[in-house]
């Protein structure tokens, strides 16, 4: 199993720890609820350095990224983060990104953790014709999100740049924190404000535990799942895969299917034109229960429309939630369903995404 | 009380028994949100699943530790799960009539639970 340069903080701390991906990380260091509702109403810090970092440089890397991602990445200015998924030929997902754009020839993307090795081989391979270097640079950074209605007041104690200079989705290079030199980006998986701080993988823990000594709550890969789930962000393996296409994920503003070219176009294209036959749609459970993932969901003539993808209670409502991928027919809100609980049809509605409203600084 | 490689409870008190979850399950689960209550007046063999019990994460079946009849569920539950977490020895899922007796003899001492839990961990 892979470590990152804050396992022994973690460990410490005395998290409970857990293989993900292949990475040995913590998934609660007191209590998943107490995580959850630090980041919604103070602040939170995440060991993300298992994220996957992989540059892509040269005289073409505006064209290669165009053609390897479904969103178009030359809307995007300098400075400026654009989330996309990757998609294969048939149109089902490699991986969903986040592509830092320092200028037209260099880029920085930010790949799932587990997805990382498949995503650096895919974009080598997609790299014939193109003037292009592509460096799977993941071991030599760490990275921390810093989350939280609290985040930018922590953040700010620690750095002479003006934080309220970093909009939503932007970054900025070479900011000093306490001493360290970082990269920072408004964004997160999270639904709250707050910011993702990349720096060099030993200087990581120096970081962690000074916003720890600044109030942030150390929190685990629980809450960050309950989290992006109340915010109904797509969690790749759930509601992504090689089989899910975007389309079905409901992620249509992603794909730019009038692009000028791009891997999985035409395939998207022609689902797009039949009509998408499955979606992910949000779930609120009416009667008692928790849809966990796979569990399947049935209509009330009890046919099989569908499965769960990702289930929970979520904390900040007091409701149980699903993100479910059904028949079309089935996900216009108000629409009555039926998940199988071991064994029992419990009944639920479809509801309109996200769960929680995100509090995202524009 | 007895104790099952499961990590469930059993403490026979007159003519019922107490069924629960032990305090190191309840740590392994983490915040238990919900309790999929165990029909009442249900006959189950040994080992059949009584009820579940969920947590922010994971959902996991409690197993019968013997063979009886459902007489109560712990309806206390419904409205605030999180007992299992404060106090997993008192609060019980289950309120159960044993049918046969010498299945107790099969589970473990609270010694010996403690001894399995350690071989366990290693």
């Amino acid at each position: 199993m892979k470590t990152t340069p804050l396992t022994s903080v973690h460990e410490s701390l005395r998290a409970r720890m857990v293989d993900f991906g292949g990475f040995y990380m913590p998934v609660q260091y007191t209590s998943i609820i107490e995580e959850h509702n630090a980041v919604r109403n103070q602040a939170g810090i995440f060991d993300v350095s298992h994220m996957g970092e992989i540059t892509v440089k040269g005289k073409d890397a505006i064209r290669y990224i165009y053609n390897l991602v479904t969103n178009d990445i030359s809307t995007i200015a300098d400075n400026q983060i654009m989330y996309s998924p990757m998609c294969y030929e048939h149109g089902g997902c490699v991986d969903d990104l986040l592509i830092y754009k320092n200028n037209d020839e260099d880029f920085l993307i930010i790949a799932n953790a587990s997805n990382t090795d498949k995503d650096y081989e895919w974009m080598l391979n997609q790299a014939k014709g193109y003037d292009v270097v592509i460096s799977n640079e993941s071991d030599k950074y760490g990275q921390i999100a810093l989350q939280g209605p609290q985040a930018q007041y922590i953040l700010q104690q620690l750095t002479k740049t003006d934080l309220d200079g970093i909009a939503f989705y932007r970054f900025k290079n070479d900011v000093i924190i306490d001493g360290v030199n970082t990269i920072v980006s408004r964004t997160g998986y999270t639904g709250e404000d707050g910011f993702e701080i990349y720096m060099k993988a030993s200087d990581t823990e120096k970081l962690f535990r000074k916003f720890m000594e600044l109030g942030a709550m150390p929190c685990g890969l629980g809450a960050r799942d309950t989290l992006r789930f109340e915010s109904a962000l797509p969690l790749y393996g759930h509601e992504l895969s090689d089989k899910i296409t975007p389309l079905n994920a409901g992620l249509k503003n992603f794909v730019k299917l009038d692009k000028n070219g791009f891997i999985g176009q035409k395939a998207l294209i022609e689902q797009n034109e039949k009509g998408v036959d499955i979606r992910s749609a949000g779930l609120e459970m009416v009667d008692k229960g928790i849809a966990r993932n796979g569990y399947e969901v049935f209509n009330d003539k009890d046919e099989k429309i569908g499965y769960v993808t990702s289930g929970s209670t979520c904390p900040s409502l007091n409701k149980n939630c699903a993100l479910a991928l059904i028949t079309t027919e089935y996900t216009k809100a108000g629409t009555f369903v039926y998940v199988d609980i071991r064994g029992k049809k419990v009944k639920a509605v479809t509801v309109k995404k996200p769960f929680y409203n995100k509090k995202y600084k524009r | 009380m007895k104790f099952t490689k499961d990590h469930e409870w059993i403490k026979k008190e007159g003519k019922y028994a107490y069924i629960g979850i032990t305090d190191y399950a309840q740590q392994q689960l983490g915040d238990i949100v919900y309790v999929d209550l165990a029909e009442e007046d249900l006959v189950l063999q040994q080992g059949d699943v009584l009820c579940a019990v969920e947590s922010v994460k994971t959902a996991a079946e409690v197993f019968m530790p013997v063979s009886g009849r459902v007489i109560e569920a712990n309806h206390e539950l419904e409205e605030s799960p999180e007992k299992i977490n404060e106090n997993p020895y008192e609060a019980y899922l289950a309120k159960i009539t044993i049918d046969d007796e010498t299945e107790l003899d099969e589970l473990m001492t609270e010694d010996e639970y403690n001894q399995f839990l350690e071989s366990e961990a290693e």
